[in-house]
């Protein structure tokens, strides 16, 4: 009836396993109680959840990454404690407690934080930037949140019901096999990847159909900003990685079910082909992760220099070269596992190319800065700190590159280093000053720029100090994932990591006020005219936040920087002689009945509960089959309701005395009021 | 009003209008199919590589048989072609037409389905399932995986001639069979892969 | 395929045609294993060519891809999914028949 689930899957066998599983629960009764307490239930329901709207879709992404960001910075929180005091001593961290650890730490850090993040930028800006009113499949849109948030249910419930895998984010078998771990970790870890990649192969297919399908007229592939440039090759990424994570995890999933021999270590399995196509998806992956981050430092750093974008075509073209070439190295992962001196050296070579078209956009936007006039607002400060310690970054993985010099580094804490080196001033700064740049575009109200500005030195600041130890910790031969261990030379490094770690926690702990402090003084700090930062893209030119449809005409681009090219000519803010009827996607429940039944699915798969899954799956038929029937999907909103919208709107930025930006001191630019014909 | 203001271009433009959006899901869906396809290509490969694990176990050789393979061939060949004549006949707007032909496909499709449960339940029978060996975890996750779309494209002919018979030939039911379309002959592509690569050099 | 994702194609000729031409493409190499008589890479290689041309004729005859009526992105889409499976599938054979051959697995 319940399959293996049984009494002894709760948590009370440790008191720090029981400790995370009350958090959780907490966590989520207090999410159930504080939107009880503010009888909020009938706009999250009704607003929010059944929305098929992609500016909401995007915040629902985002406050999910913030949520797993957290989630997952306790995880390395905890492992920097336990390395900082585990020499000679086991710590306070059981050994399996500890791999648990790492293993959610990068499966939460990469599915659950990375991936929503970038998937809620995406979705809330790109649509604006290219001049659309929505994503091509706003219903497919909502299926792929509510995958995602499926995925993240499962990671989060392995804490309170079971246990999470301990063969890390990667899985490798034959140890994530049946044989040797039975239990129910690593099957939480594959249907989590797996619903997830789902969402995620479907938010490529959408996002690449209405960059190609649904920009607004003038708007020329070559007119787009830099970030739907970046999105439209990270949607290619996506569609195209994704399904070797499926098959990689899939077969592993049947080999664990049915007990075939893809992956065994006897009877025919191949262990080295999971690997193989485990890193097919897992370089491009790592694109799909920072190539949104590129993008949105080239908005910001165009805007924050008031200066044009320098080398537009070669940012594009090396956005591009990236998107091809990243399908070309994923060996680099594996060179120490056997493969002979051709091999290694054709992907060794590869990688030390793909570094090439990075390096180019790194010198575009330092030329984009030259003779700028720069303005330094958290989402500029957060792209400096990313130009001087990404480079960094980068050439560990140049160094990384070459097979010889690999097999010292590989696996070591080097290793970590880098990549942490890549990923933190390159993705997570990117997301943050996007998050930074575009909040009052969402919300109407900026964000408290001292906070922001504090959360950045600590980021940057915590993350020196949490990572530089660990490249000279590498050279040295510490080898990664490691919970305990006897090399005396080794801990000072480690203390200093940990208090990197701990300065990088006060960085969140500025974020979350920067939140709450922002939301308090949001009176004050409104956003009246939907451009608070005198923007140069369209995203710009609606109100903040914008009206649902997000332009009642839609604008004709005749430039790249579409609306500082508006602004320049005097047509930003013209009212348009008539207003149109526009047609909107209706809310639904059933992109959430999928999700929802996706995460039972899952559950019930794990525990092998299968009638519970065979309800879930034919659950999700069922709302598939009545969605697909429905032909009455749309809502019109008449033009006289459009036209009452954006006159409230014209009233709205009559009312405003000035631009914001026009009273910084760095300002060069006329105010935008000045430009309104 | 000039051209390059805001409040002219917006008739022509207008994103969901109906034309626009058949346009937009039959790209979408192609897209999709391509992403299906490097699924399908790496079961390939995978199978290419496990071509030889077959842990003294049986080989294709001795498990093939090249006049199943043909019948499954025929079968799955044919449903493309009267998949087709649904097509025409709903170009026709001819709805008895398309209604006939769309459940002529989904029972030769089903009789594909028939055809491979019985050679996978002989195997199996044999001692020759998924679990004996790499090779033959291989084969299954090749074939099976198609066998499985082939069960998820009659699902979705049931569904449209359950549509037709409740809705006529309106054009959001036109888009579906046409995306359906696309499915079933990419299935069918996928076979010649299949046979090409599985069966027939199995039996060489 | 065209632009409009609708079905458009009246006439049952191109898949009467598609048929005809698959049938055969199919009894070739069904045929030439059947009777065994080439030697073991001429028939691979004659099952080769003709999977590809049978591909070929499913593309224009049942899916009705053609240079001047299916729109540049779906060709382009195509193609690109060509060119990964080549890198990706013989990126795969290549690492591991290397593999096969140093490491024995």
């Amino acid at each position: 009836m319940l399959g293996r689930l049984t009494i002894d899957a709760l948590p009370f066998y440790s008191a720090i396993a029981a400790g995370g599983a009350a958090v959780t629960v907490l966590g989520a009764l207090s999410v159930v109680g504080l939107i009880t307490y503010f009888r909020a239930w009938r706009i999250v329901l009704f607003d929010w959840v059944s929305s098929l709207d992609h500016k909401k879709i995007g915040i629902m992404y985002v406050m999910l990454a913030l949520v797993m960001l957290m989630r997952g910075f306790i995880d390395a929180a905890m492992m920097r404690g336990q390395q900082a005091i585990a020499f000679r001593s086991d710590g306070y961290l059981p050994a399996e407690h500890f791999d648990q650890i790492f293993s959610s730490h990068g499966t939460i850090m990469i599915f659950f934080m990375a991936m929503p993040f970038l998937s809620g930028l995406i979705n809330h800006i790109m649509p604006q930037q290219i001049g659309a009113r929505d994503v091509a499949f706003p219903f497919m849109n909502a299926v792929s949140l509510w995958l995602t948030a499926a995925g993240a249910g499962l990671v989060l419930i392995s804490l309170v019901i079971g246990k999470f895998s301990t063969a890390g984010w990667t899985g490798y078998p034959p140890y994530s096999g049946i044989e040797y771990n039975p239990g129910v970790g690593v099957d939480y870890w594959l249907w989590a990847v797996l619903i997830a990649g789902v969402g995620s192969t479907m938010s490529g297919i959408n996002f690449l159909v209405t960059i190609l399908k649904c920009r607004a007229p003038g708007m020329h592939l070559f007119r787009m900003p830099l970030f739907s440039w970046t999105v439209l090759v990270t949607s290619v990424l996506m569609i195209f990685a994704f399904p070797a994570l499926t098959v990689a995890c899939g077969l592993l999933a049947v080999d664990r079910i049915f007990g075939t021999h893809f992956f065994t270590n006897a009877m025919g399995g191949n262990m080295m082909h999971y690997i193989n196509l485990f890193w097919l998806w897992g370089h491009p992956e790592v694109y799909i992760l920072i190539l949104p981050a590129f993008g949105v430092f080239s908005e910001v750093v165009a805007t924050f220099s008031q200066k044009r974008l320098f080398g537009y075509t070669s940012l594009v073209l090396a956005t591009m070269a990236i998107g091809l070439l990243s399908f070309t190295v994923w060996l680099h992962h594996f060179f120490t596992m056997g493969p002979s001196a051709d091999v290694n050296s054709f992907f060794g070579i590869m990688t030390t190319i793909i570094a090439v078209p990075t390096g180019v956009k790194v010198f575009d936007w330092l030329l984009t800065m030259y003779r700028g006039r720069i303005i330094f607002k958290p989402p500029m400060l957060f792209t400096i700190g990313f130009l001087v310690t990404f480079v960094i970054g980068g050439l560990s993985g140049v160094l990384l590159a070459l097979p010889p010099v690999d097999y010292a580094m590989h696996n070591t804490t080097f290793l970590v280093a880098h990549f942490h080196n890549t990923i933190i001033p390159g993705v997570l700064f990117g997301y943050l000053a996007g998050y930074m740049f575009w909040f009052p575009k969402a919300f109407g109200f900026k964000l408290n720029e001292t906070w922001g500005a504090r959360s950045f030195w600590c980021w940057i600041i915590g993350f020196y100090l949490a990572f530089m130890p660990l490249y000279v910790l590498g050279l040295m031969g510490m080898p990664r994932r490691m919970e305990h261990y006897d090399i005396a030379a080794w801990q000072p490094h480690l203390i200093v990591a940990a208090v990197g770690a701990f300065i990088i926690f006060l960085g969140i702990v500025c974020l979350a006020i920067q939140l709450v402090v922002s939301i308090r003084d949001r009176a004050n700090a409104r956003d009246l005219t939907g451009d608070p930062w005198n923007g140069r893209t369209l995203e710009w030119a609606t109100s903040s936040p914008p009206a649902l449809y997000n332009f009642a005409i839609l604008p004709n681009v005749q430039s790249v920087d579409a609306f500082w090219d508006m602004k320049h000519r005097g047509v930003a803010y013209q009212r348009p002689e008539r207003y149109v009827d526009i047609a909107l996607p209706k809310n639904t429940f059933i992109s959430a009945t999928v999700g929802g039944a996706a995460f039972v699915f899952g559950f019930a798969v794990v525990w092998y509960i299968w009638w519970l899954a065979a309800v879930a799956f034919a659950v999700i038929l069922v709302a598939i089959i009545i969605r697909s029937s429905d032909d009455e999907t749309e809502v019109i909103l008449p033009a006289i309701e459009v036209k009452a919208i954006e006159e409230a709107r014209f009233r709205e930025m009559e009312a405003a005395s000035k631009n914001e930006i026009a009273s910084d001191p760095g300002f060069a630019g006329e105010s935008v009021l000045e430009a309104t014909s | 009003m000039t051209a390059d203001t805001l409040g002219t271009v917006e008739m022509a433009a207008l994103p969901t209008s109906d034309t626009q959006k058949y346009e937009d899901r039959a790209f979408g869906f192609w897209i999709y199919l391509m992403s299906d396809a490097i699924i399908f290509a790496l079961l390939f490969a995978t199978y290419l590589v496990m071509l030889g694990n077959t842990a003294r176990g049986p080989t294709g050789q001795q498990l093939f048989s090249l006049e199943h393979a043909a019948a499954e061939t025929a079968v799955l060949l044919l449903s493309s072609a009267t998949f087709g004549f649904a097509s025409v006949a709903f170009a026709q707007a001819s709805r008895p037409g398309v209604i006939q032909w769309l459940s002529v496909t989904a029972v030769l499709g089903l009789g594909f389905l028939l055809l491979e449960y019985q050679e996978f339940s002989g195997m199996i029978a044999k001692g020759a399932g998924p679990d004996r060996s790499g090779f033959l975890s291989a084969f299954f996750a090749l074939v099976g995986t198609h066998g499985l779309h082939v069960s998820a494209g009659i699902i979705w002919i049931l569904v449209m001639i359950g549509q037709v018979l409740t809705k006529g030939l309106t054009r959001p039911v036109a888009s579906r069979v046409m995306r359906l379309g696309l499915f079933w002959h990419f299935l069918d592509i996928i076979w010649i892969g299949i046979f090409s690569v599985v069966y027939l050099p199995g039996l060489v | 395929m065209d632009a409009s994702g609708l079905p458009v194609e009246r006439s049952r000729r191109p898949y009467l045609i598609g048929l005809g031409l698959a049938f055969i493409l199919t009894a070739i190499p069904f045929a030439l294993v059947a009777a065994g008589t080439l030697p073991r890479i001429s028939t691979l290689v004659i099952i080769a060519i003709t999977a590809i041309v049978q591909v070929l004729v499913h593309l224009r005859f049942f899916l009705h891809i053609g240079f001047h009526s299916t729109p540049f992105e779906n060709l382009a889409a195509m193609a690109f999914a060509g060119i990964l499976i080549v890198f990706m599938v013989g990126g795969t054979l290549w690492i591991m028949f290397d593999l096969h051959h140093r490491m024995m697995m």
